[in-house]
Order: structure tokens, then sequence, then C-alpha cells
């Protein structure tokens, strides 16, 4: 039951990190399918942090360095989405989803030269952080207690803060319902929405490393993150675009990917004798099911996914 | 008459917009290389581009050119995919997962129930077009965005899909049963092609069909009501409702259409034993989203998107060329999704393209106007004389 409350809890903090990503630059206009390459962008950030660091470093230095690089290199790619899509007026589509693939290909290629180069024999995709992860984890009578878990509470706290109380956010949310209407009152319509991609490029590097270190201790990066960026924005469609119902909808979402890792550990679940194929595809069912039933009165903000023109009316 | 200027032939700017996104792409590829190893970076790249150019004149070269074509078949039914539903308005990123379905029916179909390879065909086709049915309805009656649905029915597919085929794999390995040797029904009938390509067994009818539905899918487009009545949904939802279209049956037979082109993509792939399915595999299989780059590169066009199949098709396999002990095959991976993230930029550069002309013929409409100003005085004179 603790194990099943741990890994619940693990998954719904990468499903809410991303998702509120997703909400940000949504609010700011511009529809980011590329989370999913942004998170892997993001893991490799952290998970290079934690194989070059040495495992003596304190604790606190280990999660500092290793967030903020996972956080710089999720932003830095998301700008290739921000140059595209708000710049130059792209397909937000197209562009998406070539950044998913883009990510998984150059994660791939990146760590196999790593590996290569440091060993002729390894062409593997993959990197171990047995050691560095214990500096995220701290024992609670049974509990693992994950500090990703406090990290994702605090940005719920803060982007629900950031988008309703202040200047910023609500600039930010008006540009996403009428930008023509936020430009005449002087707002930089191009900028705020640089400010909103660049914020889920964040969020989405952060809910990476997190996904990369939830459950194992080492990753293959050919795998990508397993649609996960897609969960997270089907978190974010249930949760209507606002931070509170997201968290709760993460939760949700949370619940069914951990019984895929822990069902085995109920003696009810385990005598039913389902095939593991099943429980993994629960969450993707779930969610499907979950969309239908709620994208009918979607609140999604109006100008989402079209490029900003001074001129349109 | 004046003469057109050839550059604002739109057909034109797409082949020049396209070859600048793969040379664009080959570049940056190129850097990379060059990043993770200089020596052989130059090497590398031109395996990548040569493929089966690698080896000899002759039948070796011939046999490799086949398999190269034997996988672009498939790709170039995905393409179609992509694109007929893009035409319509709808990102068919479902594309993979309806391609994974094709697969489960058609192996299971030639495996369990000893079926003959036209059965199996069908069967894949039908199972692509249920997956794509299931994300179109959700579209029309439930307002789901049909990429997100997708996403999820990819995986949701994945996962059936080796839950069903672990019934008819090889007992000590995840690999499905060799269909060549457990059920030669089941093969695609070569019809001497394979005489053409050195002996390669692989090919079969699959290359001659898949130039045959990209025919019919650019006639249906372009030349039928059918077609024009889909497009029209694609441009405007509501005007083509308010003209009397069904625009909710429209939506579904689109994402039917685009299903069963993705599911028998991958019957053409798997009905000639060239691969066998591995039931532990916990990614979605590439083609269906290398359809996605194969689409956007052949400009949204049926033919071109075969020329672009092809293409990526042989960078992928030209992959497998590299020196393994410095790279790693994958490079053609990073090429090709370098070249759909820059398709994003085709619309900008037609745009600079056509604003480019726009301002040089401006100049000279003004020029000629001043030559125009200059040219009464001249006719006055011209005038005097006569009179």
């Amino acid at each position: 039951m603790i194990l099943l409350l741990q890994y619940t809890l693990i998954f719904a903090s990468v499903l809410i990190l991303v998702a509120l990503g997703g909400c940000i630059s949504e609010h700011s206009g511009v529809i980011n399918l590329g989370l999913e390459g942004i998170m892997v962008i993001g893991a490799l950030g952290g998970a290079l942090a934690m194989k070059y660091m040495s495992p003596e470093v304190s604790a606190l230095s280990m999660i500092l360095v290793t967030v903020i690089s996972a956080v710089a290199s999720g932003m830095l790619y998301s700008a290739l989405l921000a140059v595209a899509c708000i710049n130059f007026k792209a397909d937000q589509t197209i562009v998406g989803t070539a950044l998913n693939m883009l990510g998984v290909a150059a994660a791939t290629v990146i760590v196999k030269a790593i590996n290569t180069a440091e060993n002729p024999d390894n062409v593997s995709s993959e990197i171990s952080y047995i050691a560095e992860k214990k500096a995220f984890l701290v024992n609670i009578g049974g509990f693992e207690f994950n500090w990703f878990m406090l990290i994702a509470l605090i940005a719920l706290v803060a982007v629900a803060v950031m988008l309703y109380k202040t200047r910023f956010g609500l600039r930010l949310m008006a540009c996403g319902e009428h930008p023509q209407a936020a430009a005449s009152v002087g707002i930089n319509v191009i900028k705020m929405r640089w400010a909103g991609v660049l914020l889920s490029g964040a969020l989405g590097g952060l809910g990476g490393i997190v996904y990369i270190t939830a459950g194992v201790s080492q990753w293959k990066f050919e795998n990508g993150v397993a649609g996960f960026g897609f969960l997270a924005l089907a978190v974010m469609i249930f949760g209507q675009w606002k931070p509170k119902h997201i968290a709760w909808a993460g939760l949700l979402f949370g619940l069914f990917r951990a019984l895929s890792n822990v069902y085995s550990g109920f003696p009810v679940l385990a005598q039913m004798n389902i095939p593991s194929g099943v429980y993994n595809m629960m969450p993707y069912i779930i969610s499907l099911l979950v969309l239908a039933l709620t994208s009918k009165r979607s609140r999604a903000p109006k100008a989402e996914g079209i490029p900003y023109e001074k001129g349109m009316r | 008459m004046k003469k057109k200027n050839i550059l604002k032939s739109n057909a034109l700017q797409s082949l020049l917009s396209s070859l600048i996104c793969v040379i664009l792409g080959m570049l940056i590829g190129y850097i990379v290389l060059l990043f993770i190893n200089p020596d052989g970076a130059w090497k590398a790249i031109t395996d990548v581009i040569k493929n089966f150019f690698f080896w000899p004149a002759g039948p070796m070269r011939a046999k490799y050119f086949g398999t190269t074509l034997v996988k672009a078949a498939p790709l170039a039914m995905c393409s179609m995919s992509i694109l007929f539903a893009y035409k319509v308005g709808l990102f068919n990123i479902g594309v993979a997962g309806q391609y994974v379905a094709g697969a489960g029916a058609a192996i299971y179909g030639a495996l369990a129930w000893n079926c003959g390879w036209l059965t199996c065909l069908i069967l894949a086709i039908a199972a692509g077009a249920v997956f794509g049915a299931i994300s179109g309805a959700l579209k029309a009656y439930c307002n789901v965005n049909e990429v997100i649905s997708g996403i999820m029915l990819n995986w949701i597919g994945l996962y059936s899909v080796n839950m069903l085929l672990t019934k008819v794999k090889e007992p000590s390995s995840p690999y499905t049963n060799n269909i060549t040797s457990f059920n030669t029904k089941a093969i695609l009938p070569n019809m001497g092609l394979d005489k053409l390509f050195g002996d390669n067994q692989y090919v079969t009818i699959a290359i001659p069909l898949a130039i045959i539905f990209a025919v019919a899918i650019s006639i249906i487009l372009n030349k039928t009501r059918f077609g024009y009545e889909l497009k029209a949904t694609g441009n405007n939802k509501n005007a083509a409702k308010y003209c009397g279209m069904k625009e909710k049956r429209n939506i579904i037979i689109t994402l039917v259409i685009g299903g069963g082109l993705a599911g028998m993509g991958a019957g053409l792939l798997y009905l000639t034993g060239i691969e066998q399915w591995s039931c532990s595999q916990s990614s979605v299989p590439s083609m269906g989203f290398n359809g996605i780059a194969a689409a956007f590169l052949g400009c949204l066009d049926p033919l071109g998107s075969l020329l672009s199949s092809f293409f990526i098709q042989h960078i992928t396999n030209g992959g497998g060329y590299v020196d393994k002990t410095m790279y790693c095959s994958q490079i053609s991976d990073l090429i090709s999704s370098i070249i759909i993230y820059l398709c994003g930029f085709v619309m900008f550069f037609k745009v600079f393209m056509n604003s480019r002309i726009a301002k040089s013929e401006e100049r000279k409409a003004a020029k000629a106007k001043a030559a125009e100003n200059a040219l009464p005085v001249s006719e006055n004179t011209d005038g005097g004389d006569k009179k």
C-alpha cells in the first residue's frame, strides 16, 4: 500500500509538472505538442549532470545542479519551438511532432557517442545513476520520500499564484485569449508567448528528469519517455487548463500508472492473473475515456494554436 | 502576353523548399558528426547518402536497392495516410498505432488462422481502419483532439498487439514465428519482380501496389466530388455543413481511409517476411512517425510522397552503413527529424520568396512607368514628324 502511494505521488509529480508546463504555454497561445521531446532532453540534461558529479557531493548540491541542468536544457530545447512557431509562424503541430522525434534521436545519438567514447564496446544508449539517485530520497518509515514531490507541490502553488494573482500571469493569459486586444493595451505578445514557451520548457525538462528517476536507476534513451508528455497533455485538458484541477487529474492518472508498477504486490490483483500489458495500457485507456467525456465543454484558451498576426481582427 | 515568372509556380517553389530542407538537414547532421568524431565524419555522411551504392554495381547493389524499396513501400502508405487526413484538416498522428494494428492483424491472420495473403492484407486494412474510426468518432462526436487520441491509441495498439502476438511467437525468443517457413500462402506473390532485384525474395507486388495507391489517392483528392467534399470539410467545417455536406461523416471516413492505408502499409511489410514482430518491444515502431516526415517533405502530394518516402528510407538504411565504432545508425533518424522541423518553415520560405518576387516586379513596374512617362514626349515628336 505504501509502495502504491509512493509511486502514485511520484508519477503524479511528473504529470503535474509537465501538465503545468503545457498549461502555461497554451495560456500564452502556443500549443506545445513538443513536451514529450522536451521531457527527453530535460531528462538527458539531468542525467548527464548526475553522471559527471561524484556521488560524494552533498545531497543539496546534487539536487540543485541536477534540477538546474534539467531545467536549462528543457528551456534551451523549447526555444526551438518558440523560434519556429512565434517568430516564423510555423504550424505548431508539425513543429511539436518534429521536436518529439528530434528529442529522442538527438538524445540517443548524444548518449551513444558518450558511451562509445568512454568504451568502444559499449554501444548502448543507457545512463545509470544508482548512487547519485540516493540524494533525492529520504526514507520515512518505509515510505521513500522524493524531494521532487515537494518541488512539484511548490511548482503547482507558484504557477497558480503566478497565473491568477500577478500582472505577468494575467497578461500572459490575455495573449492566449485575444492577442490583438492584449497588444492594443501595450502588451508585447511576442515576448509574452516566448515567456510562456520557455516556462513550459523549464517545467517539461524538470518533469523529464523526475520521470526517469521515478522507478528505475538507469535509463535507455532510445525509448524516449513512453508517451508521458502526451499523457500530461491529457491531464491538462482533463484539468480544464486550471492548476487546481490539473493537480487532481494528475493524481488520478498517476494512480493508474503506479498500478502497472506495483499490481503484483496486491494479492487480489495478482490472483486475477491479468497480463501486465493490460496494466500498461490502463493510463492511456482511462485518458481516452476521460477525454471523450470532458472535451465537449472545453475551456481551452481561445487563441491557442493561431500564430499572432498584428493586423488580424 | 506577359511572361509568367517561373519562380512563382507553386510546384517549383515546393520542390525548392523541400530541397533546401534536405540540404540543411544533411548539413546539420554532418556538423553533429563532426562534433562526435571529426575523423570519420565525411565518410559517415557519404555512407548515409550512398546506402546501397556502397556495393559495386551488379546483383548485390540491385539486391540492396530492392531491400530499400521493400521498406519504402509501407513508408509511402503511411505518409499517404498522413497527407490524406491533412488535406481534410486532420493531423493523423495515430498513423503509428494504425500501422501497429495492421501488423498485428496481418501476422495473426497468417500464423494463427493460416489465411492466404489477400485475406491477411484485408485483415490488416480492416484493423487499421477500426483504429482510425475510433479516433474519427471521438473527434466528430466528442470533440477530442485527434492528435491526443491518436497518441493514446498508439500505445494501446502497441500493448494489445504485443499481447496478441505472444500467442504465435517462437518459444525461445521474443519474435513471432517466421511467416516464410510457417505459412507460405501468406507471403505476397513476387510476380517475377525478385528477378529484377538480384533474386531478392522480399521484393513483391507490394511496391507496384504502393504506386497504384498513390495514383488512386491523387485522383480521389483532385478529380472527384468525394475528394472535393472532404477538402471542403477540412477548409471550413461549418461552411461545409451549411452546404449540406455531412461534416461528421466526412471526418470519420477520412480517418477510416487514413487508418486503412496505414494498416495496409504494415501488411505490405510484414507479409513479405522481411521482418518478424518482436513481442517485447517497448516503443511504437518508427515507421508511422517517419511517414509524417515523408508526407511533409513530399509537399503533401501523393506522388511527391513516393519520392520522399524513398529518400527517407534511403538515408535510414544508409545509417546502417556508418562505422559503428565511431557513430550510431540513429544519425539518420536525427537527420530526418531535423528535416521535418525545417519543413515547418516551408510556409515562411514560400511567403518570403513570393514577397521577393513581388518586390522585384514592383520595381520593374515602377521602371516601366518611368519609361512610360518619358515615352509620351517621344510619341509626340513621332506624331509631329508624321504630320
